[in-house]
């Protein structure tokens, strides 16, 4: 059952809105040629409405609203392609909000909700989408001083990061360690070059770097962290499926071919009205998702409403991407047709935590 | 009714219907009204809608007058739901019950209603359909069949097509042209509720890809009905026919109830899973076929998502109407995938058929090949996707 409260109807709204006065396709290719790491003024305008603090307790100076709240916000920027450092911040507060101690939440969270970036390090280059496959490590001497080594990779918006929240071993426990920017050491921070060209994705490296027993979050959970990753991508493609369709019906109604509009060969249609579907029940399984995220405290089952939601996504959303070009024909060849800005949107979004095959192992285990 | 009331209303049911449940015969029952191919198969489903008629469980809301419970609507619901849990067969005379009884009821006079709706609900005459014509398959305006009058009677010519039960029916709900003039070729369309023991009207059962016969191509050879038959006025059979497609699809009420098939559910299928072996072991446990099913899973899930986001207006998106315009299409080929799918779970057995030796009496390869009937029935597949992408997405037509 998905329930949608009236709050989030008239997020949902505004946030339509928003995106698409700041995001329309030519600003989206705008942001990819401009190459900067973040676009201040915009950032400004979204801290200013308050959605950086949506997830924050109110004591923290942030809404104090579940993280399936903000869902239709992520949905609605995913549906313009705009990509702003507020994925990472928001996933890094719920690694704050479910892990860090009280000093830990009094020191960032305020800051978070206020516009300072925050984001989280999980993966590693053997592109292991289980949170314990990694080689990083939090060493500790014999005399009690910790260090941490290890690389990260696909760290969203390390380089204009004030905080950084990183997974590492110690022993044979995953431990999330707090990063303060300021205090790494020069270079530990590049950027990758990845299919999405709207994402600004880094390395992190590191080298027996001094951690204070106060950069050690005291909670252990990951499970749930990788599950608030999935939901808000999800957000993202179910509104970039939205769009990649918008692209592609307006070409089918528009484009000529034999004195005919392409719209009108079944060739095309049909499996336009296939994406239609698979757009249909990734928006379906994103809300059936986000409200068993807020109303479920049984994670096995919020696990498996998640992971059907990203799966779904991840198949529907690749496929819409890929056959978006083909119904370009040439011109869906050329950099200049925007149904690549999708399907490159789709193939980065499908494996950030698990793409369909990873996420169908998954279930398979969860339902028998 | 407070919710007291219906608890345990709903367990006398189910009390009722446990006790009451028919042993599961020693041949293969049809799964739909739609595929009732043998006399045995008949009778058994006849005796069994009797049954549960005169325990009161049928037509509980229609009037008493009439023969029906006279009871509030609900309790017809928790009838139905309980129905759907015990897993009881089907009442055979759907199109009696679900789908000419309400019309009668909404449009019929009141001989009408003394003369049909307690028999419907008896089963003791059995209704079918004559709607779809040989040359007209999904254009259902352009019917063919014509009807003369010719004094107090109409004098019919013409086929029609896919008539369950035709074998069996007493009645049939019955399109045909009574004038080629008008407007349009709806205009020349009337409405019949015509007897099926009229001389010159010849079901003839179709034998169906599964060997099995289940319907009929209905010949009108100068068959005579009486005048009186006619259900609206001459050249308003266009509007009944709607009329009569809005309770079929139940997009409105008044429906006697029952089910009018045995539903197939993805839980069947995980079931069947388990107890079919393909290489000496439960299919459930070989990777590749798990991966199947949990594609099979996340379809039936989503189609039930799907359902419960169409109803939350501020969610309806770009496309509102989307979801409930392709129920039929994305049902039927779920359907066909899984009983495709549970044919798989069968090993090399898969190849059997209806016999002892095969896994459930064959019921699953029958049902995969009965499957084809939601995916061409009521408008192919092919069909709901130009219907999806010209008037959902506006594409231009074909």
């Amino acid at each position: 059952m998905i329930r949608f409260s009236e709050e989030q109807a008239m997020l949902l709204d505004t946030a339509r809105e928003f995106c698409q006065k700041q995001s329309p396709i030519d600003a989206v290719r705008q942001v990819i040629q401009a190459g900067q790491p973040l676009d201040e003024t915009l950032w400004q305008t979204m801290v200013d409405l308050g959605w950086l603090g949506v997830t924050i307790p109110e004591i923290y100076g942030g809404l104090g609203l579940d993280l399936a709240d903000t869902v239709p916000i992520f949905e609605a920027m995913g549906r313009q392609l705009l990509a702003t450092p507020m994925l990472a911040s928001t996933l890094a507060a719920q690694v704050l909000i479910t892990n860090g101690s009280d000093d830990q939440k009094n020191q960032w969270l305020p800051k978070i909700a206020a516009g300072q970036i925050a984001t989280v390090a999980l993966s590693e280059a053997n592109g292991s989408w289980d949170p314990d496959q990694i080689a990083t490590h939090l060493n500790q001497s014999a005399s009690g001083e910790m260090t941490l080594t290890g690389s990260k990779a696909f760290v969203l918006d390390a380089g204009v990061a004030d905080v950084i929240l990183v997974s590492a071993l110690q022993g044979d426990s995953l431990r999330w360690c707090l990063l303060d920017a300021s205090e790494l050491p020069d270079g530990a921070i590049q950027r990758e070059v990845v299919i999405d060209e709207t994402r600004r994705s880094y390395s992190l490296s590191l080298s027996d770097l001094p951690i204070r027993a106060d950069q050690v979050l005291p909670g252990t959970a990951f499970k749930k962290i990788e599950l608030a990753g999935m939901l808000l991508i999800t957000a993202e493609m179910s509104g970039g499926l939205e769009g990649v369709l918008a692209v592609i019906v307006g070409y089918l109604n528009t484009r000529k071919q034999f004195e005919r509009l392409i719209g009108s060969y079944q060739a095309m249609k049909h499996p336009t009205v296939d994406i239609l579907m698979g757009s249909e029940m990734t928006r379906s399984y994103l809300y059936h998702a986000a409200t068993v995220w807020r109303d479920e405290t049984d994670l096995a089952v919020v696990e498996s409403a998640v992971r059907m939601a990203k799966c779904c996504a991840s198949e529907q959303f690749s496929e819409a991407g890929d056959r978006g070009i083909q119904f370009h024909g040439g011109f869906g060849f050329t950099y200049e047709c925007d149904a690549q800005l999708f399907l490159r949107r789709a193939l980065w979004s499908q494996y950030q935590f698990g793409d369909e095959r990873h996420q169908r192992q998954k279930l398979s285990a969860l339902l028998f | 009714m407070n919710e007291n009331e219906i608890d345990e209303f709903r367990s006398d049911v189910r009390a009722w219907l446990q006790d009451n449940k028919p042993a599961a015969p020693s041949f293969l029952l049809p799964e739909t009204f739609m595929e009732v191919g043998t006399d045995q198969q008949f009778e058994f489903l006849r005796r069994w809608q009797q049954k549960v008629y005169e325990a009161g469980y049928l037509g509980m809301s229609w009037p008493e007058t009439y023969g029906g419970g006279g009871q509030p609507q609900i309790m017809q619901e928790i009838v139905n739901q309980e129905m759907a849990a015990q897993r009881v067969p089907f009442v055979p005379n759907t199109i009696g019950l679900n789908w000419a009884g309400p019309l009668i009821l909404d449009m019929g006079t009141e001989a009408d209603k003394q003369r049909y709706i307690k028999n419907i609900l008896s089963a003791e005459d059995i209704w079918c359909q004559g709607f779809s014509e040989p040359d007209h398959g999904s254009d259902l305006g352009n019917a063919q069949v014509r009807a003369v009058k010719d004094g107090d009677e109409y004098v019919i010519n013409g086929s029609k097509i896919w008539t369950s039960l035709g074998s069996y029916a007493k009645y049939m709900i019955l399109i045909a042209r009574t004038s080629n003039e008008g407007p349009n070729k709806y205009a020349g369309l009337s409405f019949f509720l015509a007897p099926m023991t009229a001389h010159g009207i010849a079901p003839t059962p179709i034998k169906k890809l599964t060997g099995e016969y289940g319907f009929c191509q209905t010949y009108f050879t100068d068959a005579r009905i009486p005048a009186d038959c006619m259900l609206g006025n001459e050249g308003e059979g266009w509007s009944v026919a709607m009329k009569t497609l809005m309770f079929e699809r139940g997009a409105v009420g008044g429906q006697a109830g029952g089910l009018s098939m045995m539903d197939l559910n993805i839980n069947d299928i995980v079931e069947l899973a388990r107890r079919a072996t393909r290489n000496g072991r439960p299919a459930i446990e070989d990777p590749l076929t798990r991966d199947e099913l949990v594609k099979l899973v996340l379809e039936a899930k989503g189609n039930a998502v799907m359902g419960s986001r169409a109803r939350i207006p501020a969610l309806g998106g770009t496309y509102p109407t989307a979801v409930a315009m392709s129920g039929k299409l994305r049902s039927s080929e779920l359907k066909r995938k899984m009983t495709r799918f549970a044919v798989s779970l069968q090993g090399a057995n898969g190849a059997r058929y209806i016999s002892e030796d095969a896994l459930d009496g064959g019921r699953w390869q029958r049902s995969y090949l009965n499957s084809f009937s939601g995916t061409i029935g009521g408008g192919t597949t092919q069909i709901q996707k130009n219907i999806l992408g010209e008037r959902v997405l506006g594409l231009p037509k074909s």
